[in-house]
C-alpha cells in the first residue's frame, strides 16, 4: 500500500513547539559524518562528468574573442576536421549562465557577441582532444559594433539608478556636519570568482519520447529544469536534470550554464549523448563572477560613539540585459542604528562578463567594506572597535521597525571577545623582526532566507528514505536531511536513505542563498510529522504522547516495534513548506563576530594571518560538524577577499586576465591559521518549526574586514581598496616613512 | 591540442637525433609543456620522451663540485643532504617552487626552460610576440603587475618565472648540453637570451639540443638567503625573489653573489651591484647603493612598477640579514 497524504506549511507564524527538542532518537546536532562521505573520498560518487552513456560524443565550447555582431565563421572547416561530427552555432545558445532562481532562459545568443569569452559555439567530435583542438581552430567573425565601456568607473559608463533600490531617511548630511566624529571613504572590492573545485559540466541524452535528460552539476534543480525547457522551447515534464553530487558551486551552479545548453541541442541535432565539460579557463570566463564594487561609506556619530548617520552608495557592474545586480547594502539596511540614513544602489552597464551570486552576494562585499569603515570610525572617535559596536546594536529593524525574529548581535561580539582575548590596542605597538602584529575584529551579518520546498518521506517498519530533488553541493544536504528523518522518525541514521538530486523527485528548495537546509528541512520535517500522526491513529495515542527511538514507538509505557505497525506497508508522506508572513513581519538574519591577528612584514607588506576566530548565532544547529565547516570555508573565503582573490580585467576589452588558478590567487593552506569556529545554539522561532538558519554563508560576511583591520592595527596602513595585497600595504607603510 | 607523435628515446644519441627534427620538443616532467600543449600555445607536432635516458643522479665533481643530472627531479634535488649542506640557497629556492606534487614531477632541466607565465602568453586570443612572433605584445599597456622591469624589449616585458634558476645563476653553474655536434657547457649567465626583437628565442640552444645535466662549483660558503616575495604565501611566482651568497670578513663584505627572480626575462645577475658591495662595510647607505645600481635602467609598465621599490627594499632586507652576525 502507498497512500501518499501531503502535510503543508504555509509559514505566517512563529512555532513555539520547538518538537525537535522533544524527540528521542539523539542524532540531530551532533557532528554525525557524512552518508555519502565514503563513497566520495573512495571515487564512487558519480559526479557530472563521470557517468559514461554509450555512444557518448564530446562538446568544447568556442568563444568569443572580440564584441559585437557574428557574421560567419570556418565551420566548414571545422567540419572537415579529423572527428568532428557536428559544429553547432545555435541562436538558442547562451549568452551567459542564468541568474539563481530565474526559472527562465538567460539572455539568449541571437547572432549576437556581448563580452569577450562569450560561448559562441560548440564543436562536437568523437573524442574530447579531437572537438577540443577543432574548437581551438573555430574562427568565428565578429563585426565589431561600435564603442563599449570596461569600467564601471569609467567615462560613458551607462549607470542604472533604480529608484526602489535607494533609501534615504532623516538628512545625513547634515547629521555629518555636526557629527562629533565621521568618515567619508570609497571603498573598492575587485571582481571575484566562485571557483568551485569541480568545473561545469554536462551530459546530455534524449530519448525516443523527445525527452531530454541532463547529468549536470547545478544547485537549483526545480528553476533549472525550467531554465532548460524555456530555452529548448520544450515543455517542462520534457527536462529531468540529475545532479547527485556537486563539488561545490558557491552560487556558480544557481543557474543554467552554457554548458548545458549546448549539450542539450548538439545532442538532439545528433540524435546521441553530448558531453561538455568546461575548461578552467572557460568556468572562469561564462559563469557568472561576483561584481565588483565601489562603495561610499559615510558614517556620523555623537561624541559617545552613537552612530548619528549611516550613508552607503554603491556601484556594481552588470551586462545589459541582466536582472540580478549584486545587492551590496542588503545587511546595511539593519545592522547598525542610525536615525539618519542613505542606501544608494547603482548599476554599471559595462561588457565584462555577467556577474552573478557568488556566496553571500551583497554582504560578502558589503558587509565587509562597511566592517572596515565602522573601524575606521571607532578609532577616529578613540573608541574600542567592540566596544563601538556594542553601543550601536539595534533593538528593531532601523529603517522600517520591525523587530527582529532574534537578536544575537551583542552575544556574539561579547563571547567573541571573550574566546580570542580581545584587547583594544594602538597600532603599531608590537613587533616581532621586521613583523609588525596587529588584532582586528568585525562584526558578521547576513539575512536569512526560506523558500517554497517538497520532500517526500518513505516509511517501512525496518526505516526510511527520504526523497527530493535538493542537491548537496558539497555542504552535508545528505547529512541533515538524514538527521532530521532520523530523529523524527527514531531510527539510527543508518536505517533512512536520503536520494536527492532528481528533477523527477519532490522539488526542495535547492542549495543557494543558505536557505537550503532551513527550507528543504522543513519540509521533511513536516512529511515526518505526517507520518507521526498517521503512526499515533493507527496506534490509537495522540501524536504528541508518542515517542519514536529506536524503531520503536513508545507511548503510556507500551512499546510497538513500528515493523509490527506497519507489517509490509510503505507509508509515504509528502511536506510542503510555502513561506508566509512570518518571513516578512519579522527581520530575520544571522549574526556573528571574527577576531584575527595578522603580522605584517615591514620590509615588503606582505601579511600573514596568524589567528582567527568566529562566534556564530545560527538558530539550531543541525549538523556540528557539517555547519563548522561551512564557517571554516567561509572563513577562509573572508582571508582570500582581505589579502589574495582579485579577477583582473584587461583595460581595453575587459577579458578576464588571469583566468588560471595559477594567477587567480585563492588562499593555500599556508595562507589559512588554525581556525576557531564556535556556535551559540539558539532557538529562532520565527524562522520555522525546526529554529534553524541558513549557515552557508554568514561567516565570509565580514572576515575580511576583521583581517583588514588588523592590518591597520599592526602596521597603520589602512587598505580600502581589496584585496590588500603587498604593494598597496607597502606603498603605505612607504608614505608612512 | 593537436595530435603529435611520440617517440621515446633510448639513448641521449637518439633523443638528439629525433630531437632535431622539426616542429619538435622534448619532454621530461611535462609540467610546463602540457599545459601549453592543451591550450596550443606551443603546438609541436612530436614528442622526444626523455625520462627513460640515464640523466638522474647527483654525483660530486673532482673539483667539490656537483654535477646533477636533467632528469632530477625538484623535489630530489632540494632533499639531497649534500646540496642542502653545501649549496642551500638552491635547496630553499627550489622548496619556494610550485607545489609538493609539481616538484615531484618538475625536472632540472625542464625547470630551466620553462616559459613565463604572463598572462597573455597563455591567452591566444591575444597578440603576443613570443607565442606567435610579430603580432604584438598585449602585456604592454594591458595587465603586467607579474612581467619584468629589467631587461625587457619593446616587443616582450615576460619574466622568467623559475626559482630553481635564481639560485643557481647566484651559485654560478653552469649547463651541461648534449648536441649532434657532441657536448658543450653553458654558463648559466650565458644561457638565457634577452628577448630584444626576438622574444620568441629564449636560449642559446640549438634545436634538438639536450640539457644533461647542470653543475655546481664548489661550495661557495658565506650566507646563503632565498627570499621569495608572492602573492600569497606558497604556490604563487615571485613578484621579487632574491637569491644571496654572502660573505663578510673582518667587518667588509668579502663575498658578494647575488641573483633575482621576477625581474627579468633571465634570472638576473648584476657584476656591478657585486662588485660595489665588495670590500665595504654593510651599511643601509652600502644596501640602497647596491639597489640603485640593479635599478638603474628598470623601467614599470604600470600595473608592476611597485616592483621597483620592493626590489629595494627586499634586497636590502636580504643583505641586512645575510651580513647582521658578522657586522
Ligand atoms: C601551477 C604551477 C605553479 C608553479 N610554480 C612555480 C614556482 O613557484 N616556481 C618555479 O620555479 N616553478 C614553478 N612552476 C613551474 C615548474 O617548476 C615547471 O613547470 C617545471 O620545473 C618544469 O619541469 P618539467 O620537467 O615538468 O618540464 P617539461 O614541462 O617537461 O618541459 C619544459 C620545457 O623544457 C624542455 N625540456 C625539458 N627537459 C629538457 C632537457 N633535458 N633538455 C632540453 N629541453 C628540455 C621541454 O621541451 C619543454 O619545452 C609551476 C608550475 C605550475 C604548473
Ligand atoms: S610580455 Fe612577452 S609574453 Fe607577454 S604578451 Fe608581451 S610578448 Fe607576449
Amino acid at each position: 500500500m502507498s497512500l501518499e497524504t501531503t502535510r503543508q506549511l504555509k509559514h505566517d507564524t512563529p512555532d513555539h513547539d520547538r518538537r525537535l527538542d522533544g524527540m528521542a532518537q539523539g542524532v540531530l546536532g551532533t557532528d554525525m559524518d557524512r552518508p555519502e562521505g565514503p563513497l566520495k573520498v573512495s571515487g564512487r560518487a558519480t559526479y557530472a562528468a563521470e557517468s559514461r552513456p554509450e555512444g557518448m560524443a564530446h562538446g568544447y565550447l568556442v568563444r568569443a574573442a572580440t564584441i559585437g555582431r557574428i557574421t560567419g565563421s570556418n565551420a566548414e572547416a571545422i567540419r572537415a576536421m579529423p572527428g568532428v561530427l557536428h559544429v553547432l552555432e545555435d541562436e538558442r545558445m547562451i549568452r551567459n549562465a542564468a541568474q539563481g532562481m530565474a526559472g527562465q532562459s538567460p539572455v539568449q545568443k541571437q547572432g549576437q557577441s556581448w563580452y569577450v569569452g562569450q560561448p559562441v559555439a560548440c564543436v562536437v567530435a568523437e573524442t574530447f582532444e579531437q572537438a577540443r583542438h577543432a574548437a581551438q581552430a573555430m574562427m568565428v567573425t565578429i563585426e565589431p559594433d561600435g564603442t563599449h565601456v570596461f569600467d564601471a568607473e569609467a567615462e560613458g559608463a551607462e549607470i542604472d539608478t533604480p529608484e526602489k533600490k535607494q533609501v534615504s531617511q532623516g538628512d545625513l548630511d547634515s547629521a555629518m556636519a555636526q557629527a562629533a566624529f565621521s568618515i567619508d571613504h570609497d571603498y573598492h572590492t575587485p571582481s571575484m570568482s566562485s571557483a568551485a573545485m569541480e568545473p561545469h559540466a554536462s551530459i546530455a541524452q534524449w530519448d525516443d519520447e523527445g525527452r531530454v535528460t541532463l547529468r549536470g552539476s547545478y544547485q537549483l534543480l526545480r528553476f533549472n529544469k525550467n531554465e532548460l525547457a524555456d530555452v529548448l522551447g520544450v515543455a517542462p515534464d520534457k527536462v529531468r536534470i540529475l545532479s547527485p553530487y556537486v563539488g561545490g558551486g558557491f552560487g556558480s551552479k544557481l543557474g543554467l550554464a552554457p554548458e548545458a545548453v549546448a549539450a542539450a541541442l548538439a545532442a538532439q541535432a545528433l540524435g546521441r549523448p553530448v558531453r561538455v565539460v568546461l575548461h578552467r579557463r572557460q568556468v572562469f570566463e561564462t559563469v557568472t563572477r561576483r561584481s565588483e564594487t565601489k562603495q561610499r561609506i559615510r558614517l556620523a556619530c555623537d561624541a559617545d560613539g552613537k552612530l548619528t548617520g549611516i550613508g552607503h552608495e554603491n556601484l556594481v557592474s552588470q551586462l545589459p540585459g541582466e536582472v540580478f545586480s549584486e545587492p551590496v547594502a542588503q545587511g546595511t539596511h539593519f545592522q547598525y542604528a542610525a536615525p539618519n540614513r542613505v542606501v544608494g544602489h547603482n548599476i554599471a552597464r559595462i561588457r565584462r562578463s555577467a556577474a552573478g551570486s557568488v556566496r553571500a552576494p551583497g554582504e560578502a562585499v558589503g558587509v565587509t567594506a562597511f566592517e572596515i569603515a565602522v573601524d575606521e570610525l571607532a578609532k577616529s572617535a578613540g573608541i574600542d572597535p567592540l566596544e563601538f559596536r556594542l553601543r550601536n546594536v539595534p533593538d528593531k529593524h532601523p529603517e522600517n521597525g520591525k523587530p527582529f525574529s532574534s537578536s544575537t548581535m551583542e552575544a556574539t561580539l561579547r563571547e567573541g571577545a571573550r574566546r580570542f582575548g580581545w584587547q583594544h590596542s594602538q597600532p603599531r605597538q608590537r613587533r616581532e623582526g621586521e613583523w609588525w602584529i596587529g588584532t582586528g575584529m568585525a562584526g558578521a551579518v547576513r539575512v536569512n532566507m526560506m523558500i517554497e520546498a517538497h520532500a517526500r518521506v518513505v516509511l517501512t517498519g525496518t526505516g526510511a528514505r527520504v526523497e527530493c530533488d535538493m542537491t548537496d553541493i558539497g555542504t552535508g544536504s545528505y547529512a541533515i536531511l538524514t538527521q532530521v528523518a532520523a530523529e523524527m522518525l527514531g531510527f539510527a541514521p543508518a536505517q533512512v536513505e536520503t536520494v536527492l538530486g532528481d528533477t523527477d523527485l519532490p522539488p526542495a528548495s535547492g542549495s543557494g542563498g543558505s536557505f537550503g537546509a532551513a527550507s528543504t528541512s522543513t519540509a521533511v520535517y513536516l512529511a515526518c510529522m505526517e507520518l507521526r500522526e498517521r503512526l499515533a491513529a493507527k496506534i490509537g495515542v495522540k501524536e504528541t504522547e508518542l515517542t519514536l527511538k529506536d524503531g520503536v514507538a513508545t507511548h503510556e509505557n507500551r512499546q510497538t516495534p513500528l515493523a509490527e505497525v506497519l507489517g509490509d506497508e510503505e507509508w509515504r508522506a509528502l511536506g510542503h513548506l510555502k513561506p508566509g508572513r512570518a518571513g516578512r513581519e519579522v527581520r530575520q538574519a544571522t549574526w556573528g563576530a571574527i577576531f584575527a591577528e595578522v603580522a605584517v612584514s615591514d620590509v615588503t607588506g606582505e601579511t600573514r594571518v596568524r589567528r582567527m576566530d568566529g562566534t556564530f548565532a545560527a538558530g539550531r544547529i543541525l549538523n556540528l560538524k557539517t555547519a563548522r565547516s561551512q564557517c571554516h570555508g567561509g572563513m577562509i573565503w573572508g582571508i582570500g577577499l582581505a589579502l589574495t582573490e582579485a579577477l583582473e580585467h584587461d583595460p581595453r576589452d575587459g577579458h578576464m586576465v588571469n583566468r588560471d588558478l595559477a594567477e587567480y590567487h585563492l588562499p593555500v593552506n599556508l595562507d589559512v591559521p588554525q581556525l576557531g569556529v564556535h556556535f551559540i545554539e539558539e532557538r529562532d522561532d520565527w524562522a520555522n518549526p525546526l529554529q534553524a538558519k541558513g549557515i552557508g554563508e554568514l561567516s565570509i560576511c565580514g572576515a575580511g574586514a576583521a583581517v583588514v583591520n588588523a592590518i591597520e592595527n599592526a602596521c597603520g596602513v589602512r587598505v580600502r581598496r581589496l584585496p590588500a595585497t603587498l604593494d598597496q600595504v607597502m606603498e603605505g607603510l612607504i608614505a608612512q616613512g | 591540442m593537436r595530435a603529435f607523435d611520440y617517440i621515446r628515446a633510448g639513448d641521449t644519441a637518439q633523443a638528439v637525433r629525433e630531437g632535431a627534427g622539426q616542429e619538435t620538443r622534448f619532454i621530461a616532467g611535462g609540467t610546463n609543456l602540457l599545459d601549453l600543449m592543451k591550450l596550443e600555445v606551443m603546438a609541436p607536432e612530436r614528442i622526444v620522451d626523455i625520462t627513460r635516458l640515464d640523466l638522474g643522479g647527483i654525483e660530486e665533481t673532482q673539483d667539490g663540485g656537483l654535477r646533477i643530472g636533467a632528469l632530477v627531479t625538484n623535489s630530489d634535488l632540494a632533499a639531497d643532504a649534500r646540496v642542502r649542506r653545501g649549496w642551500p640557497v638552491l635547496s630553499r629556492a627550489l622548496l619556494a617552487g610550485a607545489s609538493g606534487q609539481l616538484r615531484n614531477k618538475a625536472t632540472t632541466g625542464g625547470n630551466l626552460l620553462q616559459r613565463t607565465r604572463c598572462y597573455y602568453f597563455y591567452d591566444r586570443g591575444e597578440p603576443c610576440n613570443k607565442r606567435e612572433p610579430g603580432s604584438g605584445c598585449a602585456a604592454m599597456g594591458g595587465t603586467n603587475r607579474i612581467l619584468a622591469i629589467l631587461g625587457t624589449s619593446e616587443h616582450c616585458i615576460a619574466t622568467h618565472p623559475s626559482d630553481m634558476a635564481v639560485a643557481m645563476r647566484a651559485l654560478g653553474a653552469r649547463v651541461e648540453v648534449e648536441g649532434q655536434d657532441g657536448t658543450r657547457e653553458i654558463a648559466l649567465d650565458a644561457f638565457y637570451r634577452l628577448p630584444a626583437d626576438t622574444p620568441h628565442i629564449e636560449t642559446v640552444l640549438a634545436p634538438g639540443e639536450l640539457i644533461t645535466a647542470v653543475i655546481l662549483p664548489a661550495p661557495a660558503g658565506g650566507r646563503q638567503i632565498y627570499r621569495k616575495v608572492r602573492d600569497r604565501s606558497s604556490y604563487a611566482f615571485a613578484l621579487v625573489s632574491v637569491a644571496a651568497v654572502v660573505e663578510v670578513e673582518n667587518g667588509r663584505i668579502a663575498k658578494a653573489q647575488l641573483a633575482f627572480g621576477g625581474l627579468g626575462p633571465m634570472p638576473w645577475r648584476d657584476a656591478k651591484v657585486e662588485k660595489a658591495l665588495v670590500g665595504e662595510a654593510p651599511s643601509p647607505a652600502l644596501f640602497d647603493r647596491a639597489a640603485d645600481i640593479l635599478l638603474a635602467e628598470a623601467r614599470g609598465h604600470g600595473g608592476n612598477d611597485f616592483k621597483i621599490p620592493l626590489t629595494r627594499r627586499t634586497l636590502a632586507a636580504v643583505l641586512s640579514q645575510a651580513t647582521e652576525a658578522a657586522a
